[in-house]
């Protein structure tokens, strides 16, 4: 018989548009991060650190990076003869074939997965937040209260909490109210977006309001089991949690980890951070490089010289290059004498000899400033930067880029250059 | 593939000195992420040979430890698979591996019950890529008993210490000699042979009878005027790692561009253990020149010309040169190192100094019982 006492669903579907070119190829969860990672790493890694063996990661939106990488999820231990991890994408269905319309809807979609499980209780995880976390402890909380919904939240400053959903909780630490984005919140509580259900209130929850369009955890199931009287509880994080759901916290993230003593460490032995290694070599330092302050994955070959950057695996930095402030993913290429300051480069590009990055004034940006901004450079995953050109601030490239693209070899602060289906 | 592999990884010898106290050579960490094994089994898994046995005997504790899974090569197969094959007592045997012929001796069931027709035997302190297909090509077209991989060592090489092969030439070996007081040659084996499995057990079994164990000594010496022994002969990079100054060389080697490019850059990979470390990291402070650091690492001084392997910490002021820093190492404030090899799990403490000749590479073994804790 198969029992397991707590599985987890981790939502892994989302586009994370405001991630802007990052996430033209890839989902969200699947952007590198902190040199070698996966955002998805984290939560992963959290469960099986928290004993959850059993993972369903619902993917939707481009998945090939996601399924590559999670595999049969070997990194994490999560190879289970039974458990372990699995990637749920939406399947045709003889009647109603439908995408994953909601963070509920898609759970809804695969309640015969949480059942083949024969569940007590089902984590709910999205795969975009960087933070470890014990769900066993989350779990103790909610047993021993009795729970039958708990949610995982975190104080935030009174003056952000109008861009959460904020829960407003007794001494007892039982949610009596609460509000999506409350223009002036009565508490500071945010929901994390994480969640642990007795697994019959999940499943009569979600039977329920089956019919409901868009069916959302926040929006709409939460509400509906707090009508129905059913125990909620808040339960109280206060470590490390960080949303890099937009470029500027993303990149802010990344250079968060390259202090001396960061707060979020990577270096623990008792909480380690599992991913896919997909390079191993030892890293290269040349005669000539120079490197201060910067955390580098394996396999990177620097001749040039790095400061306060996170950078990937298989990377090479080529001599005379001078890159500050900057975030480089795995099996970029750098040609030699380029300067990139406040520079995001995704994955597989290629930048030529003597391109600058970052250059002069800072401009809004033309297409996305909401997107597009704090003076950073995006270069999308596979571009190519030709040689001798000068790329402003605010400014995004993405795709394969030639001398023409370039006016006088200059991009100014602001612009940007997109170049689609040419890859 | 239509062989099986045998890798001999039960040596051991003085001339590594300290470093194999507390392992076998072929668990010794190479190159910053690898252990000398990494190279002979990622060479047999790019090859396509599923089923892999490991003779091992020798202090095999560290070498257990890093084949616990055998995923990483691959060899996490339904058919075939990795077995570690130490010795054992039984009703009839209740000796050690006397020798290399004897370990595969005592191990004939996985010959037997084995299908493929060939056998790839190879020792695991070679460092090195190869294609054993190439050489079972080579061994089937020239209707060879058995073939022997040998190489041409450069002549500033001593080859004092290895097997010297003579070929005729239609490379058919005339004479063998191993460890000779005065080379005749400079072609040496690379301890890689290729050979029928059916001929392999009458020949082990032959030895057993006669009461001889050496594989070297009592077969390929002894039987290289009866069958058809043949070499061929690699040309590319390959070096054992048997002695503290090949050790040392070996790992410097790959500080050179062109051999970090063949292994590192070129099809196909070599496969490790993989130990789930964070990025090496580098602190104000940190200057490090023309050395591999590994993942793990936290860089606080200066590093000029050396291999840090895995899980090293460097301390502020401090300054490394020409030197090998093993996995694992605390390195306290101010120590001043050269010409060195610091023993793994080592901690090293504050404002110490070692220093050894270019010749005469140190040995520092440091196990201080205060341990950092991150």
């Amino acid at each position: 018989m198969i029992k397991k006492e707590m599985i987890a669903m981790l939502l892994a579907g989302g586009q994370g548009s405001r991630l802007g070119v990052l996430t033209s190829k890839v989902a969200k969860p699947a952007v590198a991060f902190g040199g070698k990672y996966r955002i998805i790493d984290f939560p992963l890694s959290n469960c099986i650190n928290s004993g959850v063996d059993t993972v369903g990661v619902l993917t939707q939106y481009q998945p090939l990076r996601l399924n590559t990488h999670i595999g049969i999820g070997i990194p994490w231990d999560l190879d289970r003869n039974i458990g372990g991890v699995t990637v749920l994408p939406p399947y045709e269905k003889s009647s109603n074939s439908e995408w994953y319309t909601g963070t509920a809807n898609a759970i809804y979609q695969n309640l015969e997965y949480m059942e083949s499980y024969n569940p007590d209780y089902v984590l709910i995880l999205s795969g975009d937040h960087i933070y470890k976390m014990d769900y066993e402890v989350m779990l103790d909380f909610h047993k021993a209260n009795g729970a039958e919904v708990t949610i995982a939240v975190m104080p935030v400053p009174m003056e952000e909490a109008s861009r959460f959903g904020i829960m407003i909780a007794d001494e007892n630490r039982r949610i009596t109210e609460f509000e999506e984005k409350p223009e002036h919140p009565r508490s500071n509580l945010a929901s994390m977006g994480i969640y642990i259900f007795n697994w019959k209130t999940l499943r009569e929850a979600l039977i329920a309001m089956a019919d409901q369009p868009a069916l959302d955890f926040g929006k709409h199931v939460i509400p509906y089991c707090h009508e129905k009287g059913a125990p909620l509880y808040a339960y109280e994080f206060t470590g490390y949690w960080k949303d890099v759901g937009t470029l500027s916290s993303y990149w802010e993230a990344n250079m968060e980890l390259i202090d001396i003593v960061p707060e979020f460490n990577l270096y623990e032995e008792y909480w380690k951070i599992y991913t896919k290694s997909e390079v191993q070599p030892p890293q290269y330092l040349s005669s000539d490089s120079v490197i201060e302050r910067s955390i580098v994955g394996e396999g990177t070959d620097i001749y040039g010289e790095v400061y306060n950057s996170v950078i990937g695996c298989g990377v090479t930095i080529g001599k005379g290059t001078v890159v500050r402030d900057s975030i480089i993913m795995n099996h970029a290429q750098i040609g030699e004498g380029c300067v990139l300051n406040k520079a995001i480069v995704a994955e597989e590009v290629k930048i030529e000899n003597n391109v600058t990055l970052g250059e002069g004034e800072e401009a809004a940006n033309d297409t996305a400033p909401h997107i597009y901004n704090h003076g950073l450079v995006t270069i999308g995953e596979k571009s190519v930067i030709p040689k001798g050109v000068s790329i402003g601030k605010n400014s995004v490239v993405f795709g394969v880029t030639d001398a023409s693209d370039y006016p006088d070899s200059r991009l100014g602060s602001g612009k940007t250059l997109i170049k689609a289906g040419e890859q | 593939m239509r062989a099986i592999g045998i890798v001999l990884a039960g040596g051991n010898n003085h001339r590594m000195q300290e470093l194999t106290q507390r392992r076998a050579i072929c668990a010794m960490p190479v190159a910053g992420t690898y252990r000398s094994i990494d190279f002979t089994l990622s060479n047999m898994s790019n090859s396509h040979i599923q089923r892999v046995a490991v003779l091992t005997q020798y202090n095999a504790k560290s070498l257990n430890e890093h084949l616990s899974s055998s995923k990483w090569w691959d060899f996490g197969r339904k058919q075939g698979g990795l077995s570690v094959l130490t010795p054992a007592v039984t009703a009839e045997n209740s000796n050690w591996y006397r020798g290399t012929a004897d370990a595969i001796y005592q191990n004939l069931a996985f010959l037997k019950n084995s299908h493929e027709p060939y056998v790839v035997i190879a020792s695991g302190d070679g460092v090195y890529k190869m294609d054993y297909n190439k050489v079972l090509e080579y061994h089937i077209e020239k209707k060879a008993d058995i073939t022997i991989v040998c190489r041409d060592m450069e002549p500033e090489i001593n080859v004092e210490r290895f097997g010297t092969v003579r070929m005729n030439e239609e490379s058919r070996v005339e004479e063998m000699e191993e460890k000779p007081l005065q080379a005749k040659t400079n072609t040496i084996s690379c301890g890689i042979y290729v050979l029928r499995r059916r001929q392999l057990i009458e020949m082990i079994e032959k030895c057993a009878e006669e009461d001889r164990y050496d594989f070297v000594r009592d077969i390929l010496i002894r039987y290289k005027d009866v069958k058809r022994i043949y070499g061929y002969k690699m040309k590319d990079y390959w070096r054992n790692i048997a002695s503290v100054e090949d050790y040392y060389s070996t790992n410097m080697d790959f500080l050179k561009p062109d051999v970090r490019d063949y292994f590192f850059k070129q099809y196909p990979d070599i496969y490790s253990k993989v130990d789930d470390l964070p990025p090496a990291k580098y602190n104000p402070g940190a200057n490090v020149r023309n050395s591999l650091v590994s993942s793990g690492c936290i860089v606080n001084g200066v590093v000029e010309n050396s291999v840090v392997f895995k899980k090293s910490y460097i301390g502020n002021n401090c300054v490394i040169k020409n030197s090998i820093i093993l996995n694992d190492v605390y390195i306290g404030d101010n120590t001043y190192i050269e010409n060195c090899i610091v023993e793994s799990r080592g901690t090293i403490r504050a404002n110490s100094r070692y220093v050894g000749d270019e010749g005469n590479i140190q040995i520092v073994v440091e196990r201080n019982n205060e341990r950092y804790i991150m």
